[in-house]
């Protein structure tokens, strides 16, 4: 018999247990393959919404769901917190002492906030004056203090990448300036958004037009911003080269780093816990029966559910591929697909991998679309409205979606070339 | 004097290298001056060298915090010994690629 264990049953580690069922059904269902997943807890939560649940625009509970019954009944299901991993035995050893041992491991513990590795953000304002809201609790208070504040000045402060989902701070900043408006207290607030990038984006064509954007709504950019601390008494961030933007409201995206066994678990992790992995096949460096997958890894892709959608459709071809003493497929390009909400009911929409930064065009259909890539439309807002639908019903079954492929496809795009002979 | 005009070097508009195998050390040194490092002390090398062996290693050059935890240099003297942009000055004189901050 042949086990796949399974850690983390988030985006990537469900889709891939629906995935692998659905390919091994017969051979799970006379006991040659057998598929574990295991997680510590049973609260699965579409963090896509948390960041609209601070602007009212859902509840806490319209976005929690069980985590088991996302997966197949076929897969079983252990909750348990992760000790480590031990590549040398083939094991996982688990918090309440058990051992699993796997013919392949997949690792999707995916990645937790560390609000506490920047000296003073936990100090007495936190959750009072300065709040995160990549985590349902954080989102939910920063939701009572927007309701409350009167005007003053919000500074929204990435204090390090990698982050999940790079666009979702850019994103806060279009929706605060909306809800403000919509509030008729936008002449009270003061907008600042304070990046250690040297833009509003790591690629060049969407830095320039979401740079545009962040202009154009009155919101003030600071580069190369390093966060060193933060004295939420006094409402004070501080950068490395000790400059100071004031605040009466922080909105901060603390510190990622990987889940804490990665780094008790020899040679899987780098020093921020994320899992050393082949940026194309997604086999991790400790050894070859190990894989990863998702916000997890540390290769050079966005850290959003649409990529560990498109590294799953791979990744389940290596894991048959590995088990059959084949070659893998280097297959992964780099693929991410991400809705940007700008407010006003609008939403741009950018499609884009390792190689080819976000451009201009049509998606999926050349030409006809409908939707516009790096613009903004009303019909991209209501295309990220149904990703909610999508990811509980297309997404982490781990069904393919129609017409968008793993691979990212150039077709519909306009080049740069191209654009510049057209200007 | 290593003359960095001289040399048929495949640098991006911001001057990073794009093939890490053109670099040595005297060009390290070149490029460092022509960021406003006078001189590369045993500390700054001990940096550059971190961040060129680890993206040399994993094929990512590591953040400030991770040169802040393993490089064996604090994140404060890191702002000390470059000014302005640590992870991008190491970068630029370990002659690696800019640092995209992973996206
Ligand atoms: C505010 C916000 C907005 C976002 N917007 C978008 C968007 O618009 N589009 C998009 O595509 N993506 C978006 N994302 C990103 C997306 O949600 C993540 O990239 C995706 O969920 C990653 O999936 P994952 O499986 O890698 O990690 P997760 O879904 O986080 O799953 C990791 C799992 O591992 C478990 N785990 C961790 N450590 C242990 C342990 N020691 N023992 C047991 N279990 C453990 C956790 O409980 C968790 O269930 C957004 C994220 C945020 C926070």
């Amino acid at each position: 018999m042949k086990r796949i264990v399974i850690l983390g049953a988030g985006t990537a580690g469900t889709i891939m247990a629906n995935r692998l069922q659905r390919l091994y059904k017969r051979q799970v269902a006379t006991g040659d393959v057998a598929i574990t997943v295991v997680d510590q807890d049973d609260r699965h939560i579409y963090q896509p919404g948390l960041l609209m649940l601070p602007f009212g625009m859902y509840e806490p509970e319209d976005l929690v769901r069980p985590r088991q019954r996302q997966v197949s009944d076929a897969v079983e299901y252990i909750q348990a917190g992760i000790d480590r991993v031990d590549a040398a035995t083939d094991t996982v050893r688990l918090d309440d002492g058990r051992t699993l041992s796997y013919d392949v491991c997949i690792v999707a513990t995916g990645t937790q906030v560390a609000p506490e590795e920047t000296e003073g953000l936990l100090g007495p304002g936190w959750r009072k004056n300065a709040f995160d809201f990549y985590t349902l609790e954080g989102a939910t208070a920063l939701r009572d203090a927007l309701r409350d504040f009167e005007g003053g000045r919000l500074v929204i402060n990435i204090v390090e990448m990698p982050i999940k989902c790079p666009v979702a701070p850019l994103e806060f900043a279009f929706l605060a300036d909306w809800y403000f408006t919509q509030r008729g207290i936008r002449d009270k607030v003061e907008i600042a958004y304070a990046t250690p990038l040297d833009g509003a984006f790591t690629k060049p064509m969407a830095s320039r037009e979401l740079g545009h954007l962040l202009e154009e709504k009155g919101v003030q950019m600071v580069t190369e911003f390093n966060a060193g601390s933060v004295d939420t008494e006094a409402g004070i961030l501080r950068s490395w080269d000790e400059r100071e933007e004031r605040f009466d409201l922080l909105v901060t995206i603390p510190l990622h780093k990987g889940a804490d066994f990665v780094g008790r678990s020899p040679g899987l992790g780098d020093g921020m816990g994320f899992v050393l992995t082949d940026p194309h096949t997604l086999q991790a460096k400790v050894k070859a029966n190990v894989f990863a997958i998702g916000d997890a890894t540390n290769v050079p892709a966005s850290k959003a559910g649409s990529v560990a959608h498109f590294q799953a459709e791979v990744l389940t071809g290596n894991v048959q591929r590995l088990l059959r003493g084949e070659a893998l497929d280097p297959g992964f390009d780099g693929h991410a697909n991400c809705f940007i909400e700008t407010g006003f009911g609008k939403a741009l929409l950018i499609d884009f991998n390792y190689e080819t930064e976000p451009l201009p065009g049509r998606f999926p259909l050349p030409g006809v679309g409908p939707m516009p890539l790096l613009k903004e439309s009303r019909l991209n807002h209501l295309g990220k409205l149904a990703f909610r639908w999508a990811y509980w019903n297309v997404l982490l079954p781990g069904h393919d979606i129609p017409g968008i492929s793993a691979q990212l496809s150039l077709k519909g795009k306009v080049l740069p070339a191209t654009l510049t002979a057209a200007h | 004097m290593t003359d960095l005009l001289t040399l048929d070097l495949d640098r991006d508009a911001e001057g990073f290298l794009q093939q890490p195998e053109q670099w040595n050390r005297e060009i390290g040194i070149a490029i460092a001056r022509e960021c406003g490092i006078a001189e590369m002390t045993a500390r700054h090398w001990q940096v550059c060298e971190f961040m060129r062996n680890t993206y040399l290693a994993n094929g990512a050059a590591p953040s400030i915090r991770t040169l802040g935890k393993e490089s064996g240099v604090t994140v404060k003297e890191l702002y000390q010994l470059f000014p302005k942009g640590p992870a991008k000055l190491a970068a630029k004189i370990g002659g690696i690629p800019k640092p995209h901050g992973c996206i």
